[in-house]
């Protein structure tokens, strides 16, 4: 117990006096972040076609969009010219291109884009970096950092799939069909036009509604019904496609010839051709024996999978050569798990030292491009 | 020293671990790549379109694998851009519409920004439903996506024009991290419809050994791991080199990243072999030590 | 009404898939139950979350041992469904700026989108980045060549590891060209093209079989366990 409280102290003294360094190092800061915000002047452009027909909702649109139309804009009332400020991410380095250090260079005119600091953005770096470390604790022991961590994640992954199937599944391809002219007018105006109802998606819409039934405390046995269906349209696809794709598909790439015939090459590297014109062929001992090799694996394997005889004698040996071909799949899946595994941890390392701690810049990101290139164009180099 | 070693405590290999991976990052040691055979064959799939043709990049992963399968996402769509070809983008996995969006910030409107949205690139988006959404688009796409990612009618943008279901598409690419993802692109689309639909894949180490009996007849090429992305991302890179389409030098190493893994890749693995020997070392000798006894 | 509807609810349903596998005429039957199954998918994820939410609850209500960090989890959950179903701090879509509703839930600068990016991607990335510390403590303790069997697995993930980067080359390629098959990069692809593809598919033609009777068992009635037992 008491070594333990010794690691976490040297885990904590080490972290925070190498954080302790690099903000002392860091000429520039680190750990900020960057936003380009735009702005641009939209207009409501009314629409001209009557209810219901493709286009029966305003559109706005900018000043080249109105000009295309033939739309004279100045003809609008106030309320039908707004301003749209958009932000998107962007660099330390091309802050400091854009406005140089400090936001020196600031282009103040009306309009111009602007490069400034992004204070939700760079709490945001540091909220990230915290929770990757936080969950990283866990290597140390079991701490409350990391079922901290833990616990935002799964409830903001829930959150996130809920959000996400509501917004993409269930409003334009349920609510939509059932209430096209509602839903269009709230939240899809993009919709194509006020389609009929189409009263069939009750069915699903229904199916759902008794499978949330599982979360009230009676009658569990309602959301038997659409896990009923689900269950059936599972069992369905999956019985056709586990067999055309896994096993006859499979059994064909199988059956592969065991002496293989290529063509033979004269010394120049063309292919030989007889008397006849027919492409003269050889037998290639290689090629041969991969496919010896991949039909003996799969019907060995299949040999040892079958568990109705008992595996003595013949059987028993041709399993274990089954054994083997196995063993030798399962170590390419552990060499590539472990693979898989190391890319992942790299990508956490690479923000920690590259967005975050600023160590590398292998993006250029936040390397300020050496003065040279600002100075060469002045002699005519850059 | 063999009671030290036995009795390690497991904090000393996870600090091991995580030296192995930090210190070439830091470094940012690089080290040459030599393409295989599959990720030659993936290049060749898409090297051999032609201006104008649609490639649907189903994006079946979250961030959860994105160390692995990001690079070739981002090889993929470059390779795409300068080819010219069509790109139409969706996602079986929740998460996938995310790095759709990104791919398209990063890639298509950092360095091709010529390319329009609605004729050159369509983001359409996320639905949920697995395998059955590929089943239902092989054969009806507008009764599922009625809109894109960001609410634009599907019948209002150029590029969807003619594209009642997505074997009209002339190559499937699949960035996959599990299921649903390139097993089931080649269940559900390609075996049934082996004339029209082609399939190429990049997925995780963990699904690659699984896949590999589908390759060639049903998947001519697949991608395995971030190994299977620096080959590609070399061979994008050889033939199109450091520029973006625009001819602008690209200084980012953003298309580098599958390579720039490889090196915290090698000394991971190496750590990986001599921890096992180590394990076995020890193994043995405390066996030996015992028969003795 | 409690058991035998459901069941023939599965019946039909599964029935319907096949046929229309197989008769083109029906394939359109089988696009409406296909997207029936999308729409109730997604209907899941609101039954994921509302039952993550009810243990959460439980949880807080008869505070046991840990249950702030239930009150953490529900209280994330909340915050992310919220802002995410209301488009907190969402703006109007650039085409239809007089509809408050009609930006898109993920927009850019979007809370959502801050949660998302700085929140649910680095936990997700670093909880699935932690396997790597823990396979290398497994390979140092667990991983020992006892007969050929392990010795097999040992060897040909040594191979893959390394022959899946450049040590392979480096320590391998002083191999004469008479036996350059042997040198650790194309031994790997060889590997994984011909051992592993035969292993690998006689593991898919068995999960195939496996998958196809189960089917086969629920669609005809005998398998009726996922309709669980009693009338509740």
């Amino acid at each position: 117990m008491k070594n333990n409280s010794m690691v976490w102290l040297i885990v904590m003294i080490v972290g925070a006096a190498l954080l302790g360094l690099r903000w002392t190092l860091a000429s520039h800061g680190f750990g900020k972040a960057y936003v380009k915000v735009s702005q641009e002047t939209r207009y409501r452009i009314p629409s001209t076609k009557d209810y219901p027909t493709d286009e029966p909702i305003d559109r706005w649109v900018n000043k080249a969009g109105a000009d295309k139309q033939n739309f004279d804009v100045t003809t609008l009332p106030p309320a039908s010219v707004q301003t749209r400020v958009t932000t998107e991410d962007t660099t330390y380095a091309e802050y400091v291109k854009a406005e140089g250090q400090g936001g020196a260079n600031s282009n103040t005119a009306p309009g111009a884009d602007r490069y400034e600091f992004s204070l939700s953005r760079t709490v945001g770096i540091w909220f990230a970096a915290f929770m990757t470390l936080f969950v990283m604790t866990f290597l140390v022991g079991d701490n409350p950092m990391y079922k901290v961590a833990e616990s935002i994640f799964i409830g903001v992954s829930a959150g996130y799939w809920m959000v996400v199937g509501f917004w993409t599944t269930l409003v334009p391809n349920l609510f939509a069909k059932i209430w096209p002219s509602i839903i269009r007018d709230w939240a899809m105006p993009g919709l194509s036009s006020y389609g009929t109802h189409e009263w069939l998606y009750l069915i699903p819409l229904i199916l759902g509604i008794m499978l949330l039934w599982r979360l009230a405390p009676k009658g569990g046995w309602i959301s038997r019904w659409p896990m009923a269906f689900i269950i059936g349209v599972f069992c369905g696809l999956r019985l056709i496609t586990f067999l055309a794709a896994d096993f006859v598909s499979q059994i064909r790439s199988g059956i592969i010839p065991l002496w293989v015939k290529v063509p033979q090459l004269a010394a120049d590297g063309t292919v030989l051709h007889d008397a006849a014109g027919n492409v003269v062929t050889g037998f290639s001992f290689w090629d041969s024996l991969r496919n010896v090799f991949l039909v003996v694996g799969v019907l060995t394997c299949l040999v040892y999978f079958f568990f109705s005889i008992e595996h003595k004698g013949v059987v028993g040996k041709t399993a274990r050569v089954g054994i083997w071909f196995l063993m030798i799949t399962f170590g390419a899946a552990f060499g590539y798990t472990v693979m898989g595994r190391i890319a992942l941890l790299a990508i956490r390392f690479e923000f920690l030292f590259d967005d975050w701690l600023w160590l590398i810049d292998p993006k250029m990101h936040h390397t300020i491009v050496a003065p040279t290139s600002m100075i060469l164009p002045f002699f005519g180099l850059g | 020293m063999l009671e030290f070693f036995k009795t390690l405590d497991r904090r000393w290999i996870f600090l091991l671990m995580g030296l192995a991976v930090a210190i070439p990052i830091l470094t940012e040691a690089k080290f040459p790549e030599t393409p295989g055979d599959l990720s030659q064959a993936v290049f060749n799939e898409i090297e051999k379109l032609n201006e104008g043709d649609k490639v649907l990049l189903a994006f079946d992963f979250d961030p959860g694998s994105e160390g692995e399968l990001g690079p070739m996402a981002t090889a993929f769509v470059r390779h795409c851009c300068e080819k010219k070809l069509k790109m139409y983008f969706m996602a079986l996995w929740p998460v996938g519409e995310q790095m759709i969006q990104q791919s398209i910030d990063n890639i298509v409107k950092a360095d091709f920004s010529k390319l329009v949205y609605g004729e050159d690139y369509v983001n359409l988006g996320f639905k949920a439903g697995n395998e059955g959404v590929i089943k239902v688009i092989i054969t009806d796409l507008a009764v599922l996506y009625t809109t894109d990612s960001y609410g634009k009618a599907i019948n209002s943008i150029p590029m969807m024009d003619g594209i009642d279901n997505i074997r009209k598409m002339d190559l499937v690419i699949n960035v996959s991290a599990g299921y649903p993802g390139t097993k089931e692109w080649v269940q559900y689309a390609v075996t049934r419809y082996p004339q029209d639909i082609r399939l190429v894949g990049g997925c995780t180490g963990v699904q690659a050994p699984l896949l590999y009996p589908y390759i060639p007849e049903q998947l001519p090429g697949l991608l395995a791991a971030i190994k299977g992305a620096a080959e590609y991302e070399k061979l994008v890179l050889d033939k199109y080199g450091h520029r973006d389409a625009d001819g602008k030098l690209d200084e980012k190493g953003k298309y580098l990243e599958g390579q720039r893994r490889m090196g915290p890749q090698l000394v991971a693995h190496v750590l990986m072999v001599l921890l096992i020997v180590a394990g076995n070392i020890i193994y043995f000798t405390e066996k030996r030590r015992e028969g003795q006894r | 009404m409690k058991r035998n509807v459901p069941l023939l609810v599965a019946i039909i349903a599964g029935f319907v898939m096949i046929v229309a596998y197989f008769i083109p005429y029906s394939e359109s039957w089988g696009e409406i139950v296909l997207v029936w199954f999308d729409i109730i998918a997604s209907i899941a994820f609101i039954l994921g979350g509302g039952n993550l939410l009810k243990i959460q609850l439980k949880k807080i209500s008869e505070r046991g041992p840990g249950w702030g960090y239930a009150v953490i989890t529900a209280a994330s959950f909340l915050i992310m469904l919220t802002i995410g179903l209301l488009k907190v701090g969402v703006p109007p879509h650039e085409s239809y700026m007089h509809m408050p509703w009609s930006g898109s839930y993920n927009a850019p600068g979007s809370p959502f989108l801050w949660l998302y990016e700085y929140a649910f991607k680095p936990l997700q990335a670093t909880i699935f980045a932690m396997l790597a510390f823990y396979v290398a403590s497994a390979a140092f303790r667990a991983f020992r060549a006892k007969n050929v069997e392990a010795f097999l697995l040992l060897g040909t993930a040594f191979i893959i590891l390394l022959g899946r980067t450049a040590a392979g080359p480096y320590l391998t390629n002083w191999f004469p060209d008479s036996v350059a098959g042997l040198r650790a990069q194309p031994l790997s692809e060889y590997l994984m093209q011909v051992f592993n593809t035969a292993g690998s598919r006689a593991i898919m033609i068995g999960i195939a079989l496996g998958t196809a009777s189960v089917s086969l068992k629920i669609l005809l009635g005998i398998d009726r366990s996922y309709l669980g037992s009693g009338d509740e």
